[in-house]
């Protein structure tokens, strides 16, 4: 398995750039994967494009979406080595005019050798580091630094000299060479178009949904729903892969020996059948109450879209929105599309001021008798009754009968109990009760609930 | 590349670049191959052909829910090591009744313990087979996103090393590594360290020229026009909003269903009649009926 690469240094280093590029576009390359990219490369060889980009995509595009950038990818990337021979006629005749003692871009310039210039461009592009560029707006800092690597100075330098002389010749090929000089800028600036587009867009994406996690719920622009949404969904698809499969675990190596001396009457107490001990995990089974009232405004779409995202992990999952009494909200999360739901619920119990006491009475009225050691009770809001009756009773009976009861909170913990808020009065009954006031722990938060689950 | 092409022509498994450049990496760079798809595509079908093209036995093995490595990899054939130890309860009294002392009865039981913790008591599954296979195999682990997430982990060693350690005997490793397939139906997301070690194939729904090679390739009764026409009229089916699309299985049993009914054209009245065989959901059918006029039309 270990045999060594061929040493093909040219193409390598295409293709470690071209892995690069990837890591950019969001399909992962692991180190291991890159050797094996680089021994497929060397199994097929670089001459026949379509099978060096199938074998390269076999190897390294691990799902539908990682193989459909990885085809937009490959395109962009490898598009530059297929540029057209341009000219050849017109070149011949220029490449006499060519004063000998010109600076080597001038000459290629001059001669139309676009393979030499390619290559000139390549060979800067490594030396100034163009495909470190990370930000879209360094785009003509970097292109400045391309054409200047190459030597664009000197030939500045020469059209000024030739256009001095005053001889028509002269003029003549100063002409040509700054018309030359501009289709050199405009092929350096697509160049590093073309490296903006192949490295920064993961980079700046990534740096702005590290910050959106973070952000407070209720600090978010409405302008970050879009990244936010993908977001959200992201994080509920990553708990719902996590915990999706793992209901049943078996002891294993463990005998019952109940069950075994049992079955082992039937071969006269010999023990012909051996039964081991086994054990299934309980489903997750949740019942969720989520505050979409005045006073949590600007965090109640994201928490209902972590409901929307969270029942789509969950089996059992009972959810219900509530402002002045609590609704099931169960069919539309079931039958709707996200953005459907948000607003069916919003509309149908959204905005009106709180009433915490009368809530909890139709929540407890329906779910009450469901509520078993096995259901965990998830509250989201902010426990600001607008100074109606708490009906913390109601709260005690549900902490009792339900297995954990937590509140999440987007207030920070130093307001609770300030003004018309009972957080702290029904906290005395939760679990937990956090506040929550980020995607990133409202992530956590819901993790730790739904590993409950598994380990217990 | 296009040998490989042909070859599973040859077999009945007609491959677009991408299915054959990846069954060349396989074999070349000795990785497997996860193969992820829709229900239907030509999964399972691709690890047979591949196994009857190199001429290697195939060994199946099909996921489920609870699946472990005594029903995968081995497992100890207790009655047997049990009706042994019944069987010699006699040899060994006598072989151990002129022991001098304790010590030395112990030992010689040790030295026939060992005897019933050996390859002829092991009872080996598939994966076992595999590695074990003389002059190689081809080894199909279907459906492998139905397992457990512990299962999977157990896999890695298997599938990167080809090799497996069974604890009373070490570890027995492939002389010739299988040619090893996994398919995937997506039910959950696989780990990405079973991801990392494997080649990735998506295979697509097919266009209409390659269904129609494949229709011709397993049904070649069906005549050309025939053929072009139920092909285009499942293509049309499939920009549609169902809960199941067809995929090429249904399709060719679609054109099986055809020839039986010795059919020549493509009507509206037949369509329906047999339009259970592609679809398979009563609100799919309902939701086609009144648009299989539309469909028969076609694009043109």
């Amino acid at each position: 398995m270990n045999e060594p690469l061929v040493p093909d240094a040219p193409m390598q280093q295409a293709l470690e750039g071209f892995l690069r590029a990837l890591r950019a576009n969001e399909v992962r390359v692991s180190p291991a994967e890159a050797i094996d990219a680089h021994r497929a490369a060397a199994a097929v060889g670089f001459e026949d494009r379509e099978t060096l980009r199938d074998s390269l995509c076999i190897t390294l595009a691990k799902s539908a979406d990682e193989v459909a950038r990885f085809d937009a990818c490959f395109d962009a990337f490898f598009a530059r080595s297929a540029a057209p021979p341009r000219r050849a006629v017109e070149t011949r005749a220029a490449a006499s005019e060519t004063p000998p003692d010109a600076p080597e871009l001038a000459a290629q310039l001059l001669s139309g050798d676009e393979a030499a210039l390619e290559t000139a461009m390549e060979a800067s592009a490594a030396r100034v580091g163009a495909s470190e560029i990370r930000l879209a707006s360094q785009r003509s800092l970097m292109t400045r630094r391309l054409l200047d690597d190459m030597g664009l100075r000197d030939v500045e330098a020469m059209i000024q000299a030739l256009r001095a002389s005053g001889r028509p010749r002269d003029e003549a090929l100063a002409e040509r060479l700054a018309q030359r000089r501009a289709e050199l800028f405009q092929q350096a600036q697509a160049y590093v178009e073309r490296q903006v587009q192949l490295f920064t867009p993961e980079s700046g994406r990534r740096m702005r949904e590290a910050i959106l996690a973070r952000q407070k719920l209720t600090d978010i622009d409405p302008e970050e729903m879009r990244a936010m949404e993908n977001l959200v969904r992201r994080m509920a698809r990553r708990l719902a892969t996590k915990y999706a499969r793992r209901r049943h675990r078996a002891h294993k190596g463990r005998l019952d020996v109940r069950r075994t001396l049992r079955k082992s009457m039937g071969y006269g107490g010999v023990p012909f059948d051996i039964v081991w001990k086994s054990e299934k995990v309980e489903k997750p089974k949740i019942a969720v109450l989520c505050d979409v009232s005045r006073s949590v405004a600007s965090a109640a779409q994201f928490l209902l879209l972590f409901l929307y995202s969270l029942n789509e992990v969950v089996e059992r999952l009972d959810a219900y929105a509530f402002s002045d009494v609590a609704v099931s909200v169960n069919d539309l999360l079931n039958d709707e599309t996200v953005d459907d739901a948000i607003t069916l619920i919003l509309d149908r119990v959204g905005f009106r001021p709180t009433d915490y006491g009368r809530s909890l009475a139709a929540f407890f009225e329906t779910q009450g008798t469901k509520l078993d050691r096995r259901t965990t009770v998830i509250v989201l809001g902010d426990g600001r009754s607008n100074y109606a009756e708490p009906r913390l009773d109601l709260m005690r009976s549900i902490a009792e009968r339900a297995r954990s009861v937590i509140w999440l909170n987007p207030e920070p913990e130093t307001y609770w109990n300030q003004g018309d808020s009972k957080a702290l009065d029904y906290a005395r009954f939760c679990t937990v009760a956090k506040p929550c006031n980020s995607l990133a722990e409202l992530e956590r938060i819901i993790e730790d609930v739904l590993r409950t689950y598994i380990t217990h | 590349m296009e040998a490989l092409i042909d070859g599973l022509a040859g077999v009945g498994y007609i491959a677009s670049r991408r299915i054959a450049t990846a069954l060349y990496m396989a074999l070349h760079l000795q990785k497997p191959i996860l193969v992820e798809g829709v229900a239907g595509v030509g999964k399972t079908e691709l690890a047979l052909c591949s196994a009857a093209l190199l001429g290697l036995p195939l060994i199946r093995m099909q996921c489920y829910e609870g699946l472990d490595e005594s029903k995968a990899l081995y497992e100890w054939k207790y009655g047997k090591q049990l009706l042994y130890t019944q069987i010699l309860k006699d040899h060994m009294g006598r072989s151990l009744a002129d022991a001098p002392d304790m010590t030395t009865a112990m030992e010689r039981l040790h030295g026939a313990g060992d005897l019933f913790f050996s390859e002829p008591f092991l009872e080996p599954r598939p994966l076992l087979s595999a590695l074990r296979a003389e002059g190689g195999a081809v080894l199909l682990i279907d459906e492998i996103d139905k397992s457990d997430e512990a299962f999977e982990a157990f896999l890695l060693e298997v599938l990167s090393a080809f090799q497996a350690s069974i604890p009373e005997i070490g570890v027995i490793r492939a002389k010739i590594p299988p040619v090893v397939f996994l398919t995937s139906n997506n039910v959950r997301d696989l780990g990405d360290a079973l991801k990392r070690r494997c080649l990735h194939l998506h295979i697509p729904l097919p266009d209409q020229a390659l269904e129609e090679r494949i229709v011709a390739a397993r049904v070649p009764g069906v005549e050309d026009a025939l053929r072009a026409k139920l092909v285009r009229f499942v293509q049309g089916l499939r920009t549609m909003d169902l809960r199941k699309l067809p995929s090429i299985s249904e399709t060719v049993d679609w054109a099986r269903a055809l020839l039986l009914l010795h059919a020549r054209a493509l009507d509206a009245e037949l369509v329906r009649e047999t339009l259970n065989v592609i679809l398979k959901f009563e609100a799919d059918i309902a939701a086609v009926e009144p648009k299989i006029g539309e469909l028969l039309a076609g694009p043109e």
